[in-house]
């Protein structure tokens, strides 16, 4: 069989991977370095009988996504930067009622409108904690074109599964960067459908806290009528103040996540296995230190990198098992240092260094090369 | 003719009740003529969306027995926008108290109305912020006491209508908990127009608004609901003095066969299919 191959720019590919997956709506409010994505869905969205909206705010944005994904649509929007931030709300509603969607942030400078073309990784922090109260999350963090289009699939995928907001994180080099995509069949991925639940509507409750199992949502308008709040609620939705059902629910909201972490968690490991200085690095971050790897391997260091690619939750599991062979590790990061606390926090007595570049500049392998033979001192 | 007595329990999720509002609330006549206005629609409960911003208003989705969303404080219109773009073929209410419609939902009031979007918008304008014991909202009158306004609001209020028909709503209307029966008949006008209709329903918190501006117990506020509706064509023949204080009832508003968004997209969409 032929590959069908395209070059395309990493935006181009959330928008390819996104109608793969079966997305049936967009609705956003544009800004740089995400609006690829709409203009593209803007186009490609009507051509298939689907909707594209382009609200008048980012917070209406998802509000659209979220009443659209009650009613069964797998539905996504994007944004960076000030456009995340005032999604925010929205992201806990969904996280609470438990609403099946995508939310592509391109990384931008920040804070506020900080450097509206630029890169940067200062997001990171935020996908977990940008909302309030405690909830999971899911954030992937894809480092090539080619990535970002088949972690858009997986992102579907998650978010119909466990009923949840699925960031993609990824920045201004990888959205706007033309990369080779290989683009696959439909029939090629696994590809998770919303169904109607399997019960009739009289059996039906929209939650379940304490079986384990996630219960599908049953789309609004095909006969299970039911109540969704953003007040916590009991498992037949309605809001609810008795302390066991408080505790129930919000303890529902991380173990679907935290329990299935096996099925969520995706890394990728490169060079490890002798390695005595180990990279943990993401996104366009982990491009430049796979070369920095190749340089200090070339000159007798030996570097490896471990990459999360589900960066939410976080691999603790695997970093601290790291952490027990290579005793040096940095973190190389386009902020002043997140997910370093991360990986602190997991490392069993090794060093944890950061590499902490906000310049607008991309990291270079220069950069990490120095701070690796630096370290290798020590 | 005999009269039969409107069941209101085929539409009500009794398992939830009580409800929320305080004793003499105008919120539950704003309930029980919609729940009679659906029902004379011929609207099914399946096919019914009912959203809903937050509010002592907002609560009404959890009592009712639809296809219910109690979304976030203003945000109603857009959840509804998005279920209704996605499923056309279904009837998407939404309610909003007077804050959630008009200050943190401006902007979603305005742009739901300028798409002329087949919805119905009914905002249960209590002049208050009723859930959060009675700040000022963008609708209480000049002059009047809330606890952010001690000394009297010096702020206009927005006059929902104007702003409604403005920024483009092609169904336009003003009734109140008091005119419980010509209330009935305004929603299921708004309800068969096809386009965003927009229905003010003056009514009363005694408890937040009412005990700071001498109208204490319910009684007081509807009389001022009775005293204070001026029938649009009656309005028509009085002067701005003679109105002052007071508001308009009736359609207000209405343009039939205008352009509306959802039934536009779709229709865009059959001259661009990839078949
Ligand atoms: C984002 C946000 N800001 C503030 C609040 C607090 N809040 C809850 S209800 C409300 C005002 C409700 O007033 P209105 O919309 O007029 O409804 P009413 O209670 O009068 O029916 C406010 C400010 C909130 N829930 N969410
Ligand atoms: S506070 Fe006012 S609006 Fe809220 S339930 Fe009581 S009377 Fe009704
Ligand atoms: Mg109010």
């Amino acid at each position: 069989m032929t590959k069908n191959i395209k070059l395309m720019q990493g935006n181009e590919a959330i928008a390819e991977g996104a109608v793969i997956a079966g997305c049936d709506f967009f609705a956003g409010y544009p800004i740089t370095p995400s609006s690829e994505v709409a203009e593209i869905l803007s186009s490609k969205l009507p051509k298939i009988g689907r909707v594209f909206l382009q609200m008048e705010d980012e917070i209406a944005a998802l509000g659209a996504v979220l009443g659209a994904a009650l009613g069964g649509a797998k539905a996504i929007t994007a944004s960076s930067g000030p456009g995340i931030s005032l999604k925010q709300e929205h992201i806990g509603y969904a996280s609470m009622c438990e609403i099946p969607c995508v939310i592509i942030n391109v990384m931008r400078g920040g804070p506020s409108t900080g450097l509206p073309t630029l890169p940067a990784q200062g997001d990171v922090m935020q996908a977990k904690w940008g909302t309030h109260g405690d909830h999971a999350i899911i954030a992937i963090t894809p480092s090539s074109v080619n990535e970002s289009l088949y972690e858009t699939i997986r992102a579907f995928n998650l978010a119909v599964k466990y009923r949840t907001p699925v960031l993609i994180l990824t920045d201004e080099i990888i959205g706007h960067m033309r990369e080779k995509v290989v683009i696959p069949d439909k029939n090629d991925v696994e590809i998770i459908d919303v169904k109607l639940p399997g019960v009739p509507p009289e059996k039906y409750n929209p939650y379940n806290y304490t079986s384990g199992k996630v219960t599908p949502l049953a789309p609004m308008g095909e006969g299970y009528r039911y109540h969704v709040t953003g007040l916590i609620h009991g498992e037949t939705g309605f809001p609810s103040q008795k302390t066991d059902v408080i505790q129930n629910a919000q303890n529902w909201l991380m173990d679907k996540i935290y329990k299935n972490i096996k099925d969520i968690e995706k890394f990728e490991e490169f060079q490890i296995e002798d390695a005595d200085i180990l990279l943990v690095a993401y996104g366009s971050t982990s491009r430049s230190s796979r070369q920095a790897i190749r340089m200090a391997r070339s000159a007798g260091i030996k570097a490896g990198m471990f990459r999360p690619i589900t960066i939410w939750p976080f691999p603790d599991e695997q970093v601290s098992k790291l952490s027990k062979k290579i005793k040096k590790i940095l973190v190389p990061e386009m902020n002043m240092g997140q997910i370093i606390f991360e990986v602190q926090r997991n490392a069993c007595g090794s060093s944890v260094y950061g590499l902490n570049v906000v310049s607008g500049e991309p990291i270079t392998p220069d950069q990490i090369y120095e701070k690796i033979k630096e370290i290798s001192k020590t | 003719m005999i009269k039969t007595k409107f069941d209101y329990n085929k539409y009500l999720r009794k398992n939830t009740l009580p409800h929320i509002w305080c004793p003499g609330c105008g919120d539950g006549i704003i309930l029980k003529a919609l729940l009679r206005a659906i029902d004379k629609s011929g609207y099914s409960k399946d096919e019914v969306v009912i959203t809903s911003g937050i509010g002592c208003a907002s609560r009404l989705p959890g009592y009712v027995d639809f296809n219910t969303i109690h979304t976030t404080h203003g945000r109603a219109l857009t959840f509804a926008i998005g279920i209704k773009m996605y499923k056309p073929r279904l009837k998407v209410i939404t309610i909003s108290g007077d804050g959630d419609a008009l200050a943190i939902g401006g902007n979603h009031f305005i742009h739901a109305a300028r798409r002329n979007i087949d919805l119905t918008l009914i905002v249960f304008n209590n002049y208050t912020y009723g859930m959060t014991g009675g700040q000022y909202s963008p609708t209480q009158p000049l002059d009047s006491y809330s606890t952010t306004t001690p000394f009297g609001n010096i702020e206009p209020p927005f006059d929902v209508c104007n702003l409604a028909q403005a920024a483009g709503a092609t169904w336009v209307g003003r009734s109140t908990s008091y005119h419980a029966v010509q209330l009935e008949k305004f929603m299921v006008d708004a309800l068969n127009h096809t386009g965003f209709s927009v229905l003010d329903v003056i009514t009363n918190c005694h408890i937040s608004y009412g005990r700071r501006n001498k109208m204490k117990s319910p009684v007081e506020m509807i009389k001022y609901q009775k005293e204070k509706a001026v029938p649009a064509r009656s309005a028509e023949n009085m002067t701005p003095e003679d109105l002052a204080g007071r508001f308009k009832t009736g359609i207000l508003f209405e343009k039939k066969d205008m352009p509306e968004f959802c039934g536009e997209y779709y229709k865009k969409l059959e001259t661009i299919k990839i078949k």
